[in-house]
């Protein structure tokens, strides 16, 4: 038995081996990397590259050159907000009404499920064509005899929301005062007192410190720069809407195959209406999928590529995000280092929304 | 979660109570669904009407109209254009996906039961190689694939598909031996059986619906995948997703050839959906729901 138990370790190692190398062995190399000017002029004549501290991450968020890397950023915060909205209206939306015995389910099921197994490529492809201004959608009101859509989808330049970046450390610094309020008075609620004291005292201290211009000194752009939700990104949002709401009701629909019938018959037992059914006993029972869910597709928006690829090339910043600039700028623009802090900004990023689930998932399950 | 993969995670439950009641409710119900599914699918009404167009039918004034005069014009194109790409995607996704599925089915063998102390922290690292944005291991890649004279080679870019391919073959698996009681496994070893007798004999029988999920799941994967295929391959490599993005992105646009390579592009995938569907759906949970 102790033999199997080696042959085990030697049979797994392999495996292990190669993620050791190719996952954090390369993270650590694109960490250093992101500390260096690294770039193709230095490889090519062997030389070596020089370590600059933190200077390509200073430059990514307050360079004048850079200001394509703060649209991404601006970019991913709107585009994830709306493709979590879309998935999870439609995935729910759908799931509920495929669960009322529907004639035909499995039909409908495959339809609204057929976008996961395309690629991105194919998806972008097809929608660019149908976001084309001048015909496609636009065009479709026509067929009634309605005037053309006039909206230039992932073309267009609208922008909303502008704000100034300079302004963006107090705008954050703001958000979290009112995650902290927001948490104060909940546990004020579960008559938690000394608990919502002490976090009311935090939140008093955050805002001391903003309005004394703490937040405001964290700029360090010199000149103003306008960024803004740019209205563009509706055309990617639906494009991978298309694509991943059905996800998301396969999640759903999944959860709500596992609520027993007894439950809900109970329920109308004691009195509920149908949409009471679903208020009070099936949609709670739900919260943790939505919370799945928008952790899988939250990390799906962050990491973004081949879609915005295929409908931008890279050349339409209304619709870039870091993905596809890590690419331009490591291997188009050869510079290696400012290409491996975009991406280690991507990892951060990523990392805070998965690891904690990682954590919990797998925490939850040893209690079993 | 519960991966008896020949059970379909999405299947109605046997009701008891009939309340499947005609009236105005079930009619807005299906009216709503008919239209969503309608909005779903306009996509593929695009792609299909505008490939079987001749390049001279393709005007921006009829482009929701049927073609005219029926044509395979633009799927020659695209099929000339696109079958050395098409060539390159069976010989990268076959081994691939087989190795990656087996390397997975052993690890899942070990990581269920033949746990060991660590295990618990060695699994969710593991792990975390499926989330990455692989952005933050491209250039160290790149490197190496040059340095190993694999850049540009479809056996470079099975080896990376192999690769980040293991989390989740590994993860798949691991959840569905869970499943197998030891004490199946706990007989077998007393009748002699060692670690390798045990996997033979036991596990590998009723592993088929479990490499059946990975397998689709990888295939669909691996086929689709951009980012690894457009940075690691050389003209004469590249798979047919990057062949399609430059295809869409060369100059003349030539709409109806783009989309009949769009549709040969999803063609195998979209197949192995349509005929495998439940365990396609399998392979999708298994990468949300409790690992």
């Amino acid at each position: 038995m102790n033999r199997d138990r080696v042959i085990a370790i030697l049979m797994l190692s392999p495996s292990v081996i190669l993620l050791a190398i190719f996952v954090y062995g390369f993270i650590g190399i694109t960490g250093y990397t992101s500390l260096t000017d690294s770039n193709a002029l230095q490889q090519l004549s062997g030389l070596p590259s020089n370590f600059i501290g933190g200077q390509n991450y200073t430059d990514l968020f307050t360079g004048a050159l850079n200001q394509r890397f703060r649209v991404d950023m601006v970019n991913t915060v709107f585009f994830t907000i709306l493709f979590i909205a879309v998935c999870l209206g439609v995935g729910i939306l759908l799931a509920v009404l495929l669960d009322q015995k529907i004639k035909g389910e499995s039909v409908f099921r495959t339809i609204f499920l057929f976008p996961m197994a395309l690629s991105f490529v194919v998806t972008g492809v097809a929608w660019k064509w149908l976001f084309n201004p001048t015909s496609g959608i636009n065009k479709l009101p026509t067929i009634v005899g309605l005037p053309a859509g006039q909206f230039q989808w992932f073309i267009s330049q609208e922008q909303w929301f502008q704000f100034n970046w300079q302004d963006v450390p107090q705008i954050l610094a703001i958000i979290l005062l009112g995650v902290v309020i927001f948490f104060a008075l909940r546990a004020w609620m579960r008559e938690q007192r000394q608990r919502s004291a002490f976090i009311a005292a935090i939140a008093l201290l955050l805002l001391i410190w903003i309005s004394f211009g703490g937040a405001a000194n964290l700029n360090g752009m010199k000149v103003p720069e306008k960024q803004g939700f740019n209205v563009a990104l509706v055309a990617v949002v639906i494009a991978a809407g298309w694509q991943m709401s059905g996800y998301t009701m396969a999640m759903y629909l999944a959860g709500l195959r596992g609520i027993s019938d007894d439950l809900r018959e109970a329920a109308r037992v004691d009195g509920a209406s149908e949409l009471d059914v679903y208020r009070y006993v099936i949609f709670p029972l739900l919260q943790p999928i939505t919370l799945s869910a928008m952790i899988i597709l939250g990390h799906i928006s962050l990491k973004i590529f081949d879609l915005v690829y295929t409908m931008g090339g890279g050349d339409n910043r209304y619709i870039d995000m870091p993905g596809l600039n890590m690419f331009f700028t490591t291997f188009r623009s050869n510079n290696f280092g400012q290409g491996a802090a975009i991406a280690i900004i991507m990892l951060i990023l990523v990392a805070i929304v998965i690891v904690p689930y990682l954590v919990s998932q797998l925490r939850s399950e040893t209690s079993l | 979660m519960t991966t008896t993969a020949s059970t379909n995670p999405l299947a109605v439950q046997p009701k008891t109570a009939s309340s499947s009641r005609l009236g105005l409710g079930r009619i807005v119900i299906y009216g709503v669904l008919i239209i969503v599914a309608i909005l779903f699918l306009i996509p593929v009404y695009m792609v299909l009407v505008t490939s079987f167009k001749s390049i001279d039918q393709v005007s921006i004034d009829t482009m929701w109209n049927l073609p005219t005069a029926f044509t395979l014009d633009s799927f020659v194109r695209a099929i000339e254009r696109l079958t050395p790409n098409l060539i390159n995607s069976v010989i990268l996704v076959v081994p691939a996906t087989v190795l990656s599925a087996a390397l997975g089915s052993m690890n899942g063998y070990v990581l269920s039961k033949w746990s060991f102390r660590g295990a618990n922290i060695l699994f969710p690292l593991m792990l975390f190689g499926m989330f990455i944005p692989y952005q933050a291991i491209l250039i160290p890649l790149v490197q190496f694939m040059q340095k190993i004279n694999l850049y540009g080679s479809i056996i470079g870019l099975i080896v990376v598909h192999i690769v980040y391919g293991l989390p989740i073959t590994t993860l798949i698996f691991r959840n569905y031996y869970a499943e197998v009681p030891t004490e199946m496994l706990e007989a077998g070893a007393i009748d002699g059986a060692g670690f390798f007798g045990l996997y033979r004999h036991i596990l590998l029988p009723i592993s088929l619906p479990g490499f059946v999920v990975v397998i689709i799941w990888q295939f669909t994967q691996i086929w689709n995948e951009f980012l690894f295929g457009v940075t690691l391959t050389k003209t004469e490599s590249q798979p047919i997703t990057v062949a399609l993005q430059n295809l869409a992105g060369s100059q003349i646009v030539e709409w109806n050839v783009q989309m009949a390579g769009a549709f040969l592009t999803a063609l195998p995938t979209l197949l192995v959906y349509i005929l495998l569907g439940r365990y396609f759906i399998r392979g999708l949970l298994a990468g949300s729901i409790k690992g």
